[in-house]
């Protein structure tokens, strides 16, 4: 190598570093444009379809407050409050996992891997249960509940700094026992139905109302912003703590904003939905594919999250002749994908 | 570019640790501005410890790192990586990233968070890509690359973050030989270039001797002994430093120090012949 330090980029080098970063900004936009339209059009449809198929015109009247006979009831009563919950819920989920995926470097650090999400549900569960509380009352239990979660996994997994893969076991290990302690708690609740025991076991739509989506949006309206500007700093943490920190990145400060944040989001959503299988697992690992490997993540797989619960409640009630909870369904896309994971990761260390 | 000004780096009775174990035992150390240093010492002497303290990874237990007279502490997060680079060890490259978006993370210390890409931004990475001659490799994904292109890549990284201190933990390691001296090569241009002050820590003595304007020797948490490499370079300090029997000769290619080891196998009987 010849001595080849300049004092100014050739302005052909300058053109093409600015045509690399104009090309990933470009497909980045595309694809995130693709992900919201597909989102608002699966929200228009679970809006539609059912056992009355009502036109995208007068979706628009009832949302819009007009009284439209027949459809103001089903639309406006019955379906709105389901498919706002799919949305709220579907974002959290996916805001939430991609967040502790990016931040801890391994796509099986997702909260509803790691015990959190079964955490944030076993509490509910008691909650309403044996406290006989509801609304407000659960979400706070299930939001404390997931950041005590949060800070056992932390913690039971530290040892003079924190491994990716000590704490995802841990995580397993405390998720498999909420999930029990959440089966005991349904099991003393013998007055409750087959589908709100769902509910807490997979996560389910049923029975949506706005007393319990309201809280989820109040959460993400509050917390998206405080995510989204933790996002750059989010993204040098793919570097490595040392890379990071190196470029000026307060490395402790980020992750205990983003850990609260995106358990706080988990958790109420959790409270809403139940802790609908894999959402938060498969979200960053989908979007990454879609964005490609540039940028946050962090906006791609919130609506990855809402394509995600629409899609498997439109799937589990129209599907088959049997209506299954939401959660069943994703359940069933995301066990074959965590194997794959756990089969790749053992061959290749990858990030999303 | 433009880090022109000369930064002092300067340790003062610097004691650092993990948990119940002291690493660095009141340490002092005044970087030279404008210089190549080198660190050289056996694993676990300490020497990417005091390098990590240098850049505020690892918080001392007593004493000061300070930065143009600051301690590195008190400084904001983001001024410090105006001023100081480093590059660790091993650092991760996310899965598919391209070189040019790699080089660019370079640029994180001078971004507000809601800032906007700037022309600026893109002339210090045209910059990085140009002085570490990876402009034909700016639109490859990382995990593409060959080690030493790789390596360049993380320079250019490091580069563009236009610090007038750059700090680098090891980086010839992994590498074969032709990418260790190309690596090397390199940072003397920046050096001579730019005035860059750099500190490294490397494994191979006579690459250390052979590259730097100073040499620094650790043994268990202290300086050995520092100065110009063919002071520093002695018998007497291999023996101290790794434990190992050694001659020390004039390398006929630079005519700096070269440390032979003489093992208990391999060496001949009666000298040389």
């Amino acid at each position: 190598m010849t001595a080849l330090v300049s004092t100014s980029g050739s302005a052909s080098t300058r053109d093409i570093v600015a045509g690399d970063r104009g090309r990933r900004a470009f497909r980045r936009r595309v694809a995130l444009a693709i992900l919201v339209g597909a989102a608002v059009v699966l929200a228009a449809l679970s809006l539609m379809v059912g056992r009355t198929f009502y036109p995208p015109g007068e979706i628009l009247r009832v949302v819009l407050g007009e009284e439209v006979p027949g459809a103001s009831f089903t639309v406006g009563r019955l379906r709105l409050p389901r498919t706002a919950l799919a949305v709220v819920a579907g974002f959290s989920f996916g805001l939430a996992g991609v967040t502790f995926q990016t931040m801890l470097r391994n796509p099986l650090a997702s909260p509803d891997i790691i015990g959190i999400s079964s955490g944030a549900s076993a509490a509910a569960t008691f909650a309403i249960v044996m406290l006989s509380l509801d609304g407000a009352g659960v979400s706070v239990f299930a939001v404390v509940s997931g950041l005590v979660v949060a800070l056992l996994v932390y913690l039971l997994s530290y040892r003079g700094g924190v491994a990716g893969t000590r704490l995802i076991l841990v995580g397993i290990g405390l998720a498999a026992m909420f999930k029990s302690a959440t089966s005991y708690f349904l099991s003393r609740a013998s007055e409750w139905d087959h589908q709100e025991a769902m509910r807490w076991l997979t996560g389910s739509l049923n029975g949506a109302t706005w007393s319990g989506t309201v809280p989820v949006a109040v959460a993400l309206v509050v917390l998206v912003p405080l995510l989204l500007g933790q996002s750059r700093n989010l993204n040098q943490l793919a570097l490595g703590d040392d890379t990071a920190s190196a470029l000026g990145v307060r490395v402790e400060r980020t992750r205990l904003i983003t850990i609260v944040a995106a358990v706080v989001l988990i958790a109420f959503a959790t409270a809403a939905a139940g802790p609908v299988a894999f959402v938060a697992f498969l979200s960053g690992p989908i979007a990454a594919r879609v964005v490609g490997p540039t940028g946050s993540l962090l906006l791609p797989a919130a609506f990855v999250g809402v394509v995600l619960v629409l899609v498997a409640d439109l799937v589990g009630q129209y599907a088959t002749g049997t209506r299954y909870p939401v959660g069943v369904v994703t359940g069933v896309l995301g066990a074959p994908y965590l194997i794959y994971l756990i089969i790749s990761t053992n061959r290749a260390r990858g990030a999303l | 570019m433009t880090c022109k000004q000369k930064h002092t780096l300067v340790a003062e009775e610097l004691s650092v640790g993990y948990q119940d174990r002291i690493v660095i035992e009141d340490l002092n150390l005044t970087v030279s501005p404008g210089e190549i240093t080198a660190i050289v010492g056996a694993n676990a002497c300490g020497k990417s410890t005091l390098l990590r303290s240098l850049s505020r990874l690892l918080r001392p237990r007593s004493g000061l790192v300070l930065l143009d007279g600051t301690a590195v502490h008190k400084i904001p997060a983001k001024r410090l990586a105006q001023q100081l680079g480093l590059l660790p060890q091993s650092p991760i490259a996310p899965e598919g990233i391209t070189v040019s978006d790699l080089v660019g993370r370079g640029r994180h210390p001078h971004q507000r968070v809601l800032s906007r890409w700037r022309a600026e931004d893109d002339e210090a990475v045209a910059d990085a890509l140009e002085a570490t001659d990876t402009v034909e490799l700016a639109e490859r994904p990382v995990d593409e690359l060959s080690g030493g292109q790789r390596q360049r890549v993380w320079i250019a990284m490091a580069l563009a973050q236009r610090t007038g201190i750059l700090l680098l933990d090891e980086p010839t390691t992994f590498l074969d030989v032709n990418h260790q001296v190309e690596v090397l090569d390199l940072l003397t241009d920046l050096n001579r270039a730019l005035q860059t002050t750099i500190v490294m820590v490397l494994h191979d003595l006579n690459l250390a001797a052979r590259y730097s304007d100073r040499l620094i020797a650790m043994v268990d948490g202290q300086i050995h002994a520092e100065g110009d490499p063919a002071e520093v370079l002695t018998a007497e300090t291999v023996g101290r430093v790794f434990g190992l029997t050694s001659k020390i000769i004039t390398d006929p290619v630079s005519g700096r120090p070269l440390m032979l080891p003489v093992g208990r196998h391999g060496a001949s009987p009666d000298g040389p012949a």
